[in-house]
């Protein structure tokens, strides 16, 4: 083995140059994710990002690491099939909120609770911008758009309740301009075993200007993390989404990711059809 | 059902080859259900013509399966008095009705029950030995205790003792047939997870879904004990991203469905074809569309197998030309999806998947596994990279130096996503490439025979269309049978060849449009006379039905 060789956050970035809008919140969690990778000091080549579709499912190939960018709605299951395959990668799955919470939601719960140790990451800017501005599930319900005019109607998801309910082992929110604060929670949660969920309150300066004062709104959480559930719902449900900061550390055992030591005999297999 | 299914054991045991199906209403548990079996002394693969003996233990809602359960003059049937009248379907099948009081024999016997009195009497029939059979009996019921053993063997043995009166029914055993070869006893089912397992799958991701269940029930132990894993998916979307999410890994992944779930999987299984991500999907076929019929074959995927994916997406499908084919098939759908890491459907159905039949111990092949890997990519390592034929040295997660996107957008060489025409085109040249310029061997078909009168078929109906094509040459008929197992691409050359010089031919299949004729139709020049014979399920197609098709093309 070489000397370690201390790896920077410029390692963990590829030289493609992102689509996304001037001003956009995602540039700013690229930046926290390879500034975690560095934290870690995970080679490159034992990182897999795994995507689904929309602006901020870009981000593997802005990444120097394995990636996948896959179908609209499925990065969850992708990247739970290659962590149970291969339980030594460090496996992030990242997205944007019509990804993870509208097309994809039913993988969403359920890789809540199946638990199996991988982050996902979602840049949540309530809106869907790769279409051009249509109402994701967490747009208020007065939004107004070409495709619901008047806005939707509609209570808008709350992902953070709904992944502790479903059985999330870490729940977090961040804002994507503390890049510092985003960069230490995604770290936090690469670490925590089992299922871990951070939604990054990331702004869509195109579609959604008024966002850009999402930045005088955020505010730290005031407490420290519970692993009590009840405890975790009720202060996630009575504040004011803005609120951002580790809002639940559980203490659940991860998905088995464990294989047999002894591997069998393959005419093991066709014993029992012998006449 | 369980007395069926100890009737093929002893059937075995005693050296015969045999198949059983079931026909079952659409309850959970209970209803009316038929056990249906073929016995004889050589491998018999499929049922034909009419059944030689039918035994009724409750003839309520018999008229749900009677289309199914064909009786001619000469078919004996048992039926309890205290079971109800007769049913007109059969009684005007034939006159040959031995009333037996089988459930007041049972009742007779403390802890009897009817299906062991009639499982004595079918053997007695058939001409099995009592005490060959009393030992399976007691080898079965052993966890359930002494007493159990005792009211089954007083049970068989009493419908051992009424089966004399059953002269009319052919006895065929036992041991008509000293095989020195090694015999199995299995379903379709298994047999594929056997291929899967066999051919190197360590990753699969099930949803359940009938007929396909079995598959992925098979697995799950099995794949803890070859050291590979399964996971339970939340609906089938997830099963086949988990599939190629594992399969991205490295590690060779399968999962198993039936039409629904196939249609659900099918933008992902575009992915895996843009991407060039290795995976198997097994589709076990039932009557379709929507939820059709799920417990009851028919070959109605063609369509969805071949023509599915949006956009040119060039992928494989391959379909068992018999039960026992379904172990070679499926292996062989693991080598060539890992050989050009691309999506492979296997298309298999409720017949081949749910029945257990007897076959000779398939042989052992040499296919597994070999994906085109790098271990050691250089600087300018590219995942798509243009080969003469079209598969690119694949990185996995874990080696240094190959990191990729790998993408469903289109891409460039490197995977870097690219909307220009040049990328598009060649990226498309080399998928389609690697497909169709694969060395795929004398496996694409399995053809029997010469002459000049051709039967083309694939998956479940190649095995009446071998038999009525036997019968055929028995009459003296030169037929040539040609079963498809290589369905996508399709080997139009290999076929011309088997073709030429024919005069007429039959494309025979079960579905309702004949969707492997047009499909032949749609890449071959087929000769003038050729024509299509099929029909939906759940009706089989037989081989009294296509020899009758041979005859009645011959005459003219």
């Amino acid at each position: 083995m070489n000397a370690p060789v201390s790896l920077k956050a410029s390692d963990y970035k590829s030289d493609l140059k992102p689509v996304w809008c001037p001003g956009c919140g995602d540039y700013h969690v690229l930046l926290a994710v390879t500034k975690a990778l560095a934290e870690l000091q995970r080679p490159a080549h034992d990182i897999a990002v795994i995507s689904g579709i929309g602006c901020s499912s870009r981000i593997p190939a802005y990444l120097n690491a394995y990636g996948f960018h896959g179908v609209h709605g499925r990065a969850l299951p992708l990247g739970t099939g290659l962590k149970v395959a291969r339980p030594e990668l460090t496996v992030l799955v990242a997205g944007g909120d019509g990804d993870g919470f509208s097309i994809g939601g039913n993988h969403f719960l359920h890789a809540c609770r199946r638990n199996i140790d991988i982050t996902y990451l979602v840049m949540d800017n309530q809106v869907y911008g790769m279409t051009k501005g249509q109402p994701s599930p967490t747009t208020a319900p007065d939004w107004d758009s070409a495709l619901s005019p008047g806005g939707t109607g509609l209570r808008p998801f709350h992902p953070l309740v709904i992944a502790l309910a479903s059985g999330a082992n870490f729940v977090a929110r961040t804002f994507s301009g503390d890049i510092k604060g985003t960069t230490q929670t995604l770290v936090e949660a690469i670490r925590h075993p089992g299922f871990s969920f951070v939604e990054v309150l990331s702004p869509c300066v195109t579609f959604r200007p008024e966002q850009r004062e999402w930045k005088s709104a955020v505010h730290a959480a005031p407490v420290t993390p519970t692993d009590d559930p009840a405890r975790a719902a009720r202060r996630i449900m009575t504040d004011d989404g803005f609120n951002t900061g580790i809002l639940f550390r559980g203490t659940r055992d991860p998905y088995s990711l464990a294989r047999s030591d002894t591997v069998a005999d393959m005419t093991a297999f066709e014993r029992p059809f012998e006449l | 059902m369980t007395a069926g299914g100890l009737l093929l054991d002893a059937a075995g045991k005693a050296g015969l080859y045999g198949l059983q199906t079931r026909s079952v209403g659409p309850q959970i548990r209970g209803g009316e259900a038929a056990a249906l079996l073929r016995l004889a002394d050589w491998p018999v693969e499929t049922h034909s013509g009419a059944f030689d003996l039918l035994l009724a233990l409750d003839w309520s809602n018999f008229s749900r399966f009677a289309a199914e359960i064909k009786l001619d003059a000469r078919s004996v049937v048992i039926a309890d008095p205290v079971s109800g009248t007769v049913p007109e379907i059969v009684t005007a099948a034939t006159q040959n009705i031995v009333e037996l009081p089988i459930k007041e024999i049972a009742d007779n016997i403390s802890g009897g029950r009817v299906n062991m009195v009639a499982l004595g009497l079918l053997c007695g029939a058939i001409g099995l030995h009592e005490a060959d059979l009393i030992e399976l009996i007691a080898g079965k019921l052993v966890a359930k205790g002494a007493s159990a053993i005792e009211a089954g063997t007083a049970c068989l043995h009493e419908g051992f003792q009424h089966s004399t009166r059953l002269d009319a029914v052919t006895a065929i055993g036992p041991e008509r047939r000293q095989t020195g070869e090694r015999r199995w006893l299995l379903t379709g089912n298994e047999a594929a997870g056997l291929g899967a397992l066999r051919g190197g799958v360590r990753f699969a991701a099930a949803y359940p879904i009938t007929p396909a269940t079995e598959i992925l029930e098979w697995l799950a132990p099995a794949l803890a004990r070859a050291g590979g894993t399964l996971v339970q998916a939340e609906d089938e979307l997830a099963s086949v991203n988990m599939i190629i999410g594992a399969s991205y890994g490295g590690v060779p992944a399968l999962t198993a469905t039936s039409g629904p779930g196939l249609a659900l999987m099918t933008e992902s299984i575009g992915l895996a074809t843009a991407a060039e991500v290795p995976i198997v999907v097994i589709d076990v076929m039932r009557g379709g569309p929507s939820t059709g019929i799920p417990t009851k074959s028919e070959q109605s995927d063609l369509n969805i197998a071949v023509h599915g994916l949006h956009g040119d997406a060039p992928h494989l499908v391959v379909a068992p030309v018999s039960l026992a084919d379904c172990l070679f098939t499926t292996q062989w759908a693991v080598h060539l999806a890992e050989a050009m890491q691309a999506p492979a459907i296997v298309l298999s159905d409720q017949f081949l998947g749910q029945a257990r039949m007897i076959v000779d111990r398939p042989a052992d092949i040499a296919f597994v596994a070999a994906r085109r890997r790098t271990e050691n990519p250089d600087d300018d390592y590219a995942r798509y990279a243009l080969t003469p034929d079209g598969i690119s040295p694949m990185s996995v997660p874990g080696v240094a130096g190959g990191q990729y996107t790998a993408d469903g957008l289109a891409h460039a060489v490197s995977g870097t996503p690219s909307s220009a025409a040049e990328d598009h085109l060649a990226q498309l040249a080399k998928r389609r490439r690697k497909i169709d310029e694969f060395v795929y061997g004398d496996h694409w078909a399995d053809i029997e025979g010469d002459g000049d009168f051709v039967i083309v078929t694939w998956g479940s109906t190649a095995a009446p269309v071998r038999e009525a094509a036997e019968q055929a040459r028995a009459h003296g008929l030169h037929i040539k049978t040609v079963a498809v197992r290589l369905l996508a691409p399709l080997k139009v050359a290999a076929l011309a060849h088997e073709l030429d010089g024919a005069r007429r031919v039959l494309v025979v299949e079960q579905n309702e449009t004949g969707q492997f004729h047009r499909y032949l139709r749609s890449l071959c020049d087929l000769p003038a006379d050729t024509r299509a014979v099929h029909h939906p399920g759940p009706l089989s197609v037989t081989p009294d039905e296509v020899l009758g098709e041979i005859l009645k093309e011959h005459s003219l």
